[in-house]
């Protein structure tokens, strides 16, 4: 045992596709580019390599830090280093960002080859299934034929699962966290007004915003208030903020009062600043379109029978945007496959973002699950 | 924890192969015994988040659920065998659960430990709470919610319409014949639905 220590300074990386992506909205990418991070060596014989799927939000920066920016540590650095549950001096740990996304990967950001503007709005719609076919390449172009593990929470633990269903044969274990099979038409609603909340704002301009020099922030901040609210638990937002109000008392006025206001305002201009609004729509489309038992009618079970890789599957008791019931649906459906499947429901109190934080039960067990795969 | 002798029970009446639903698994020692010699393709439950991680730690597939609640979301007929290794007394869903056991295996293999033992019983005269081998809690401490003999287990199957298909009792290990109701510590059961 060590402490658990960050992986340091880290370097993005690129890699450039000439080959077209044929997408399952009837698209295709010509070419494209992946921005990504690897922590850890990979081992002689390949077959120590995770990959690390990133939510609605998320980024190929998983872990560590840049050397110009010692605060802006991974988004997952809690669960990625030495010493950590997914032990970087054991595994070669992969973080990708996705294709339409805004963080270096191809996305609506980048320029359309065939008119030399950015892609905007044109850029075609993308889906888990596409972004595990990318991955895919990726894989190959780093010589990883079988991953030990693809893990992934939310958003991402979609991709874990697609990447068992479509490369069950390149999949060695697969961990999926406060993740679903598909989203219900609440989880859809929450996604909906979260675009149209982009799409009415007067500066989104169709989707061709950089062309006008503008972006439509107030539509991106409100859809990430909207999210946020979804991400947290009831109780834990009373706990931290209940009813306080700013002023000791109410001042009959639309300027933050409550407390609870301050916060998803700054969460929402925080996130507005730096995300990308045509990367959050397509995004959340990722989301709802996600549902690999509408091809087999509905039959969950029958679209998991592809899978041959062992499962982990973990929820948290106060997720109600992916509740525990989501998690146990994906839990069933491997068990009638007779797959090996754990299934572990965690109690904590901080709703979906739980899966972001270091619950100490949550990483015992990712720590337990990660020790026993063999490399 | 070391008080299994009961495995080999339930070992030799597991055929190869066969699919197994271990319910209080606890940190999947049996599991992983019948993966070894029987080669089952085997599940665990339990809602303690230690034995969760026990059981990963095992490499035993395990199933978070609070088993008072039902065994909901596995299908009928599921399992070819279903095991509650001294766990039955520590739920109060008695019925339930026998009942849900039998819904999603052929057949149940329950054991528990045995209230009418007679050293149990001379404990009471005495004026104590019985602790031994079998029951090594203290009154204030112990897990178990239910305190039932073999008897009593008899008369709950007959009543239920569940088949009693095999019973072994045993005194730390031995195996009884006569008056198991006084002379048993622990109870090992082979159910079935009946007709």
């Amino acid at each position: 045992m060590i402490q658990p220590q960050s992986v340091g300074v880290v370097v993005p990386q690129r890699a450039h596709f000439a080959e077209p992506l044929a997408l399952r909205s009837g698209g295709t990418l010509p070419e494209y580019e992946l921005v990504y991070e690897t922590y850890g060596e990979l081992n002689a014989d390949h077959s120590n390599a995770v990959l690390v799927c990133h939510a609605l939000s998320g980024s190929h920066h998983v872990a560590g830090h840049y050397a110009d920016a010692p605060n802006n540590s991974g988004w997952w650095d809690n669960l990625v280093g030495p010493g950590k549950p997914l032990d970087t001096r054991r595994f070669f740990v992969i973080g990708v960002n996705n294709l339409g996304g805004c963080h270096g990967s191809t996305g609506p950001i980048s320029t359309n080859p065939a008119t030399g503007q950015p892609w905007g709005a044109d850029f075609p719609f993308v889906t888990v299934e596409d972004w595990v076919a990318a991955q895919a390449r990726l894989a190959d172009r780093l010589g990883i034929e079988r991953f030990a593990a693809v893990v992934g929470g939310s958003l991402g633990g979609m991709q874990a699962l697609s990447w068992s269903l479509q490369y069950p044969d390149r999949v060695a274990n697969a961990v999926v966290i406060a993740s679903a099979p598909k989203l219900t038409a609440q989880n859809i609603a929450f996604n909906e007004v979260a675009r149209q909340a982009i799409l009415s704002d007067p500066e989104f301009h169709g989707g061709h915003y950089y062309a006008h020099g503008v972006v439509p922030t107030r539509g991106l901040k409100l859809a990430r208030m909207v999210g946020h609210i979804t991400y947290l638990s009831d109780d834990a937002m009373g706990d931290k903020f209940g009813r306080s109000l700013r002023h000791g008392k109410a001042i009959y006025s639309y300027d933050v009062e409550f407390e609870i206001e301050s916060y998803l305002r700054y969460q929402g201009d925080k996130f507005a600043g730096f995300f990308d609004a045509n990367t959050y729509l397509l995004a959340t489309k990722a989301l709802d379109y996600f549902d690999p038992a509408f091809e087999h009618g509905g039959n969950l079970p029958a679209a998991l029978a592809r899978a041959t890789a062992d499962f982990l599957v973990v929820s948290f008791s106060t997720d109600w945007r992916f509740s525990p019931a989501r998690s146990r649906e994906i839990v069933y459906a491997l068990l009638h496959n007779q797959r090996n499947v754990s299934y572990a429901e965690i109690e904590s109190d901080a709703g979906h973002d739980s899966f972001l934080l270091d619950e100490a039960q949550y990483h015992a067990l990712l720590t337990a699950y990660f020790d026993r795969i063999k490399v | 924890m070391a008080y299994r002798y009961d495995y080999e029970v339930i070992t030799q009446w597991i055929a190869p192969g066969e699919k197994v639903l271990d319910l209080g698994c606890g940190d999947g020692s049996l599991l992983k015994h019948l993966a070894e010699v029987r080669q089952v393709q085997g599940y665990g439950v339990e809602n303690d988040p230690d034995k969760l991680l026990a059981c990963t730690r095992n490499g035993v597939n395990v199933i978070q659920m609070d088993m008072e609640k039902g065994l909901a979301g596995i299908e009928d007929g599921f399992f070819d065998h279903v095991i509650m290794s001294l766990s039955l007394q520590a739920m109060h869903n008695t019925q339930g659960i026998l009942v849900e056991m039998l819904r999603v295996a052929r057949e149940a293999v329950v054991s528990f430990p045995n209230f009418g033992y007679w050293r149990h019983r001379q404990s009471i005269l005495n004026g104590r709470m019985p602790v031994s081998e079998s029951l090594p809690h203290q009154w204030f401490n112990t897990p178990n919610v239910r305190f039932f003999t073999i008897s009593d287990f008899d008369a709950l199957c007959e009543m239920n319409g569940i088949a009693v298909r095999e019973r072994l009792a045993f005194d730390e290990g031995k195996l009884i014949l006569d008056e198991p109701n006084f002379l048993a510590s622990v109870a090992v059961y082979r159910l079935g639905r009946g007709a």
